[in-house]
């Protein structure tokens, strides 16, 4: 990130790695659409956080959670109805689009059908004002970082979606904003250029040192490329952290859920240690603060069927005192190592090729996805009784959901005003992973 | 061409139903082969009528007129006598007098200017006032289009002279401005049968020409192709003017020519409107058939208009190929 952007001398903008404090903040923004059955749909709900100066911040999330129109909203595209958006000390979201020192790469590339590739990149240039030589070396500049300059002549009908992508990301960067914002650039393309595309969006990103906002619904894009992730649900990011925390400690079942595959698992637990009732309170802070374990001495353990006690690596609230666990598949192995938490039988079993896929009954009628790394163990056969290790670690509690269905307890009291439909969020928050939790136990979130 | 299909395979059809095997069905397959090989093909006996009634109706009156006006005047006017003579094409540009001296004479050249002048007012008017109207629909919900094109189609629904009467009711002396205008104490204007109301009338006859095809560029045209260009710098202006107007270019051609083609041989407004003060070509040529009794000239004016107009066709063809921009003269 220290790497000074490519320029050419003299007339560029204020290098953003001069002036350390260009973070992007939005502060409480909001914004409401109206659907067409004339209900009012949360679109961005109160959304404050800080995008580090020359990072890698992706916004994933499903369809319709408004990743998109916060993107849309910093560019200036849209308009909040609330809040702010500061570009370092100076406030951005009143501003028009034009005066905005940010720019778009559209998901779908918007390249101007009747210019050519050079025109296309030296248009944005233009409307600064520069000098003719200095644009033109600038778009030699750009086709040359994007490797397009024996297209330049050519119309944008006649290039490939690949290289249209480059040419919509050569446009963007052509200004050197202080902030590329990237809407689902990478949809449109196949698998194979979309990998060739990432790699080659993360270097630019690198030798650009530029900010980069970036929109997808694709988790692996999001892990592969992220610096840090916000997981964006109903209009709210559920969790902002790196990809590894992201993973690996999921804020919420949303989360857990929306990232990877994993297993829910909800069973009964018990409270060792610490003090009763204050105790917990102290914990409902801690566990909303992100800390990992509370103030207290206490600790959760679980049983779970033909396993043996398990203390869980953090502490949360246990509603009817039951826990949701989740469980990576890949972190379960069938050799021993860590702790025995389970066994079961074998109910399904899937040969992928790079591992094995099974479904593990447990005895209580719990479904658990397993991968099997090779080399594949000669017992690992269907009906087969295994039995089921992993690290304390692996599994983790989920804080329990609200009724409203937001993971952290602070922020139900925020979301639960009228004007809010709530309706859908519980819905949502019910279980949709690929193994649903013990029948007997019902999920928190219905309560 | 259907009855003949199913004459021909209705003896098939049972033993197709009976046939549960498959087996038979081999032989009908062959059979089928007769049947014309791209579905939906016209055999070309079919189009016959249609193509007599397209030569009788389009090319054989434009064939006559281009014959009588190389043919004579008989000397008590009206009709032609079949004599072939340019004599028309040169009473055009010169004119000659009892003496039989022949000279220059401009003023069916000015005729032709003053029409090029009123037609060229009225496409530039027409242009100016129907890119942001168009631009306007375009950028409405797609309902509201909908109902906004059929609104500017409204005046179709009448008659043009009918319109056109409408108009001189407007504009007389006891109309609708001027005793608006008395009303606050002005003056009686002459509206009524001056240049000025004969290029009302035209412009407001050729506006919806105008609008309907820059609306169909435009309607097509993505939008967020501006918002990319307000992301890259540029102000609601600039947008327009580097992005809108460069995709609306085939629309604004095909409404040029719609407006300017009939605006330039006009005949009902200056006629109604502007009184038959300013001779404009259609003026002239309807008088050659009618009080002049002079036909071979009369069809003269009306190939050297052709003429002209179809150099100016030509002209965009070329043009439209040379860019690459596809321009249909359509609505």
């Amino acid at each position: 990130m220290t790497t000074p952007i490519p320029t050419i001398s003299g007339h560029d903008r204020v290098n953003p790695t001069d002036s350390p404090s260009r973070e992007l903040t939005i502060s409480h923004a909001r914004k409401t659409f109206i659907t067409p059955e004339k209900t009012h749909v949360n679109a961005i709900d109160d959304v404050s956080f800080t995008i580090k100066q020359g990072e890698f911040f992706v916004m994933l999330g499903p369809s319709g959670c408004g990743k998109t129109t916060l993107l849309r909203s910093i560019a200036g595209l849209d308009t909040l109805d609330g809040g702010e958006i500061h570009l370092g000390n100076q406030r951005i979201d009143q501003l028009a689009p034009h005066a905005r020192p940010v720019n778009t790469v559209f998901q779908s590339y918007a390249l101007f059908p009747h210019l050519t590739i050079a025109q296309n990149i030296a248009f944005g240039l233009e409307m600064e004002g520069r000098p003719k030589a200095e644009v033109a070396a600038r778009v030699t500049e750009m086709l040359e970082l994007v490797q397009l300059s024996e297209m330049a002549n050519r119309k944008p009908a006649q290039l490939s979606g690949g290289q249209q992508q480059r040419v919509a990301l050569a446009r963007a960067l052509a200004k050197q904003p202080q902030v590329l914002l990237l809407d689902e650039p990478l949809a449109a393309l196949d698998l194979k250029l979309r990998r060739g595309m990432q790699s080659e969006l993360k270097r630019l990103q690198r030798t650009t040192g530029i900010t980069f906002v970036f929109v997808t619904h694709d988790q692996e894009e999001a892990l592969s490329m992220g610096d840090r992730i916000a997981v964006f649900n109903q209009g709210r990011p559920e969790q902002i952290g790196t990809p590894e925390e992201i993973y690996e400690k999921p804020a919420s079942r949303f989360v857990a859920d929306f990232i990877g595959e994993t297993n829910f698992v909800t069973t009964p637990a018990q409270r060792v240690g610490g003090v009763g009732g204050g105790g917990e309170h102290v914990n409902e802070s801690d566990s909303e603060n992100g800390l990992e374990n509370g103030g207290a001495d206490q600790r959760l353990v679980v049983t779970l069927p033909g396993g043996d006690p398990v203390t869980l690596p953090k502490v949360v609230d246990t509603p009817n005192g039951e826990v949701t666990l989740t469980i990576r598949p890949e972190r379960v192995s069938l050799t021993p190592t860590g702790v025995r938490f389970a066994s079961g039988r074998i109910s399904k079993l899937v040969y992928m090729g790079t591992d094995l896929r099974c479904n593990v009954t447990l005895a209580d009628g719990t479904e658990l996805a397993v991968r099997v790394p090779p080399p594949f163990p000669a017992e690992v056969q269907p009906d087969a009784e295994v039995s089921l290790y992993a690290d304390p670690v692996a599994l983790r509690p989920l804080t329990p959901e609200t009724a409203a269905g937001h993971g952290a307890p602070g922020r139900a009291t925020v979301h639960a005003k009228p004007a809010t439909p709530a309706t859908p969020q519980a819905a949502g928050a019910q279980p949709t992973a690929a193994t649903a939790a013990t029948p007997d136990a019902p999920t928190q979130a219905a309560q | 061409m259907s009855l003949h299909l199913g004459t021909g395979t209705a003896p098939e059809a049972p033993t197709v139903r009976d046939d549960r095997t498959g087996v038979n069905l081999v032989p009908l397959a062959t059979k089928r082969k007769k049947q014309p090989k791209v579905p939906g093909r016209f055999p070309w006996i079919a189009v016959i009528p249609a193509l007599i009634v397209a030569a009788l109706f389009t090319i054989g009156p434009l064939v006559i007129i281009v014959i009588f006006s190389f043919m004579s005047r008989p000397p008590t006017g009206g009709g032609i006598i079949y004599e072939f003579t340019l004599e028309p094409y040169v009473n055009f540009l010169f004119q000659s007098d009892f003496l039989g001296n022949t000279a220059f004479d401009p003023r069916y050249l000015s005729v032709f200017g003053d029409s090029l002048w009123q037609a060229a007012v009225t496409t530039i008017v027409c242009l100016i006032l129907a890119f942001p109207i168009a631009l306007w629909i375009a950028t409405r919900p797609e309902k509201k289009q909908n109902l906004l094109v059929m609104l500017i189609t409204v005046p179709f629904w009448t008659n043009l002279l009918v319109r056109t009467y409408a108009w001189m009711l407007i504009l007389n002396d006891n109309g609708i401005v001027n005793t608006g205008a008395a009303a606050f104490g002005l003056p009686q204007m002459d509206l009524l049968y001056t240049p000025m109301a004969s290029q009302l009338g035209l412009i407001y006859t050729f506006l919806p020409f105008m609008v309907l095809p820059i609306y169909a560029s435009l309607a097509g045209f993505d939008f967020r192709l501006a918002e990319a260009a307000y992301d890259l710098g540029a102000r609601k202006s600039t947008v327009i003017r580097r992005i809108i107007l460069p995709l609306a270019t085939p629309g604004i051609i095909s409404g040029i020519l719609l407006v300017f083609m009939p605006a330039f041989g006009s005949y009902v407004q200056p006629v109604l409107l502007g009184g038959g003060k300013v001779l404009l070509i259609g003026n002239l040529i309807a008088s050659q058939f009618g009080d002049s009794r002079n036909w071979p000239f009369g069809a003269a004016l009306s190939v050297i208009t052709l003429v002209l107009l179809m150099v100016a066709l030509i002209a965009i063809a070329l043009y439209s190929r040379k860019s690459g921009k596809k321009v249909e003269i359509s609505l």
